[in-house]
């Protein structure tokens, strides 16, 4: 060891270094390690995290294979007078994220795309993207409904029970289903119990001591 | 450069302390406004829960709010860390599977966690004079209620007075009111005679100093913006750095305890996390509040030929006595509770009831409780929402009171009509109980493993025993009873035997304590009452170390009040020059 740099180092000196300055500024931008280790989830930062971003980038389904994600997601979760599609709220999208993201989801998914191509070309000599609407359809009504299928269709009947899940999650999480859903929270507010006509349906009321004990609100100032 | 070089700071702290959570936090606080000079040093990075991700939907997340590598409670969870940190491996014995949370940032798991707020009662401290297991603590609910009345005074907490002998009230802000679920479940669970009360949580409902009251947004594990709940950051820290007496190296990981000839602690060595570069830093006092595990490492590393166990370990009880709690979990489809009228249900984080333990233990097989949590009802929808629909969708009637022909599962418009419903029909609930602290059940330094920054690991040894099986099985009867008396249906089968009846591993609860326990006896304990090391008198323990044993209560009031104990009496040993 050079004899100046070991003196140095038993030199003992004050490191009034960056890291303790910075530190007594809570949530100081200036932190050097903050920037460093968490460039993620900062509130404010509306930059994609970097390990989505890498996971966005990649492409796993083929087109063809997208197709028939979307067809499936739509005939789960169609338009009604309330709100749209599947295809309309993004859920292809968030299917073909989730499987990149969760690889354990890529064979069943992938090979239960597959399975519905090979009865429907056994059947029609095409793929499920390639038949009509009533060719799918009769397809869809013999692996949609569990407690009621032939054995020989468990493995369709798993995987729609796969894309049905998905295709729920996708959906009733996404801006426009959680609006159809009718979640009206995730705001500033003042909780005053719950209203007298969700309490009638189940059959339960405040007591005296609650009300004597719990937050009140006075409704007028909400 | 060819050098090695440890910087070496020359001022002496009047107190380090590592480790920024509630333990750390509260010394910190305690010592800063007492005018010590204090050095808090934290592994992670710097965080002030204002940046949480509060009023975040879920459909701003790719994954839609689900779990992810770093982020094991969703998107969106505060914690930074979690059961695997890169680079800070651990390992385990023979077949035990303990699981350790890490939060590697300002705060510490204080973070995100349930702000569950139970005071230990009288019993809790004395499990060893009525059951015969275990340890006594040395000191008893009066020694530590004085503390627990400041505790809610300083950081607030809602709950009501139950005159309950074990489940002592405190200082109470106001509940809020039930949600309308949460009277289904308390009136059906009363039928059967179990107990359900207002939840103690530490989130205010009422303006304290510079914090407003809760918002009811119930996003608590995010991070709070308003520093309405507790955090370490957002209620001990900012305040306590307000003194002028505090600072925080963020970055700093602990090494060791260094010591001097005389057998006293004189100051901490650490590599910051980013640059790898050594430090040492001096205080007339050190302070370990890691977490009960990594301070038993810090312990456990910090090795001379004064003291070859590790330091403060002639007892050999170190890293021994590691116990979390039990825990064990249902959730149910409520028929009843479908098609409900919306509203606004997210109130505070977390349950706003909860189940005491209610049953004396003499009448059962088996020696300590558990209480009860309960969730449920029209949250955010995020990952997994309408999952398992075609289990339930048949079991019903229609909205024109037909059974369907073909049973559950289905398509189209019906099915989508379906989740509308279904939306908020379900409840959960999770056991959380006391197990029997033992010697066999422990951490260790890993012979042959280093983490990246060379730091020797902890090795786990963990078996649940008889006693947390029956408890869990017990646990799993009486969710079934709660069920049953709501006229709910179990969404997955009840766990029988083969997976010790839904018991969650070791760890998993994340309330792991006793590995550096105090007691009377040096030959016992590694600790006193004071949570001050037996071997040298300058060294102190405030996290869930110091624990004899842990209750069916979350640790974090307890860590707090004996925290501030110790503090102030550290405050006092100072005055005094007797440390």
């Amino acid at each position: 060891m050079d004899r100046r740099n070991s003196i140095k180092a038993l030199v003992v000196g004050t490191f009034s270094t960056s890291i303790l300055v910075n530190a007594c500024k809570p949530g100081g931008k200036d932190d050097p390690k903050l920037a460093h280790e968490h460039k993620q989830d900062v509130k404010g930062d509306k930059k994609v995290d970097p390990y989505d971003e890498a996971i966005m980038k990649k492409v796993f389904f083929t087109e063809q294979e997208m197709k028939t994600i979307t067809l499936l997601a739509n005939i789960i979760i169609p338009a009604d007078e309330h709100s749209g599609s599947a295809e309309d709220a993004g859920v292809p999208e968030f299917i073909h994220f989730m499987a990149k993201d969760r690889p354990e989801m890529q064979t069943p998914l992938r090979g239960g795309i597959k399975w519905m191509d090979m009865q429907c070309i056994k059947r029609h000599e095409k793929t499920f993207v390639d038949c009509s609407e009533s060719q799918r359809m009769e397809l869809v009504e013999q692996i949609a409904w569990p407690d009621k299928s032939n054995p020989q269709m468990l493995a369709g009947v798993s995987f729609f029970n796969m894309m049905r899940n998905l295709t729920a999650t996708g959906f009733w999480t996404s801006e426009m289903g959680v609006k159809d859903i009718g979640y009206i929270g995730n705001v500033p507010f003042q909780w005053n119990g719950a209203p007298k006509e969700a309490l009638d349906k189940l059959g339960v009321a405040y007591d005296e001591k609650m009300l004597k004990e719990c937050l009140s609100f006075d409704e007028g100032k909400v | 450069m060819g050098y090695y070089q440890i910087k070496k700071q020359a001022k002496v702290y009047d107190a380090v302390i590592v480790g920024s959570g509630a333990g750390g936090g509260m010394a910190a606080k305690v010592l800063a406004d007492n005018g010590l000079e204090v050095l808090v040093l934290e592994a992670g990075p710097n965080y002030d829960s204002a940046q949480g991700d509060m009023f975040k939907w879920n459909y701003e997340s790719p994954r839609r709010g689900a779990a992810g590598k770093y982020k094991n409670f969703g998107a969106y969870d505060a914690a930074w860390g979690g059961w695997e940190v890169e680079g800070e491996p651990y390992t385990q014995k023979g077949n035990s599977k303990f699981e350790w949370f890490r939060s590697r940032m300002l705060g510490g798991r204080t973070n995100h966690w349930g702000r569950i707020s139970l005071r230990f009662g009288p019993n809790d401290f004395k499990r060893k004079g009525i059951d015969g297991l275990g340890d006594d603590w040395p000191i008893g609910y009066e020694d530590v209620k004085p503390y627990y009345d400041r505790v809610d005074q300083m950081i607030g907490i809602f709950g009501t007075v139950e005159n309950i002998h074990n489940e002592p009230d405190g200082i109470f802000m106001p509940p809020p009111k039930p949600r309308a679920y949460e009277l289904l479940i308390k009136n059906a669970a009363e039928k059967r005679g179990i107990k359900i009360i207002p939840s103690r949580l530490s989130i205010i409902t009422k303006q304290l100093g510079d914090r407003p009251p809760c918002h009811f947004c119930s996003q608590c594990g995010r991070g709070c913006a308003t520093y309405s709940n507790f955090s370490s950051q957002g209620v001990l820290l900012r305040p306590a750095m307000k003194t002028g007496k505090l600072q925080i190296a963020t970055g700093a990981m602990a090494r060791e305890v260094i010591m001097n000839d005389q057998g006293k602690a004189v100051g901490i060595s650490y590599v910051d996390t980013t640059t790898l570069q050594e430090y040492q830093v001096n205080g007339k006092v050190i302070i370990l509040a890691a977490s009960a595990c990594e301070s038993a490492r810090l312990l456990l590393n910090s090795r001379s030929s004064r003291f070859p166990n590790g330091l403060a370990n002639a007892s050999g009880v170190v890293g021994k006595y590691l116990h979390d709690s039990t825990g064990a979990s249902a959730s149910a489809f409520i028929p009843k509770m479908m098609d409900m009228p919306r509203y606004n249900e997210d109130g505070t984080g977390g349950m706003h009831l909860y189940t005491p333990w209610w049953i004396d233990n003499k009448k059962l097989d088996f020696p300590r409780g558990y209480h009860i949590e309960y969730g449920g009802g029209m949250g955010m929808p995020g990952y997994g929402f309408g999952g398992g629909i075609e289990k339930l969708n048949g079991t019903v009637p229609d909205r024109n009171g037909k059974m369907r022909p073909k049973g559950g599962g289905g398509y189209g418009k019906q099915l989508k009509d379906d989740y509308r419903r279904f939306y908020g029909a379900y409840v959960g609930m999770s056991g959380r109980g006391e197990s029997v602290p033992f010697e066999s059940n422990y951490c260790e330094i890993d012979p042959v493993t280093v983490d990246r920054f060379g730091i020797p690991v902890l090795r786990f040894n963990y078996q649940w025993s008889e006693h947390e099986v029956k408890q869990a099985k017990h646990m799993q009867e009486t969710f079934n009873q709660i069920i049953d008396a709501i006229g709910g249906v179990r969404t997955s089968q009840t766990p029988g035997e083969d997976t010790q009846y839904g018991l969650r591993n070791p760890g998993n609860i994340i309330h792991e304590v006793g590995t550096v326990r105090m007691g009377d006896d040096p030959k016992k304990s590694a600790l006193n009452k004071w949570c001050q090391a037996h071997e040298v008198k300058n060294l102190f323990v405030t996290d869930g170390g110091p624990f004899v044993s842990q209750a069916d209560k979350n640790p974090t009031w307890t860590i707090l009040a004996l925290s501030l104990r110790a503090s102030e009496y550290i405050v006092d040993q100072l005055k005094k020059q007797s440390i």
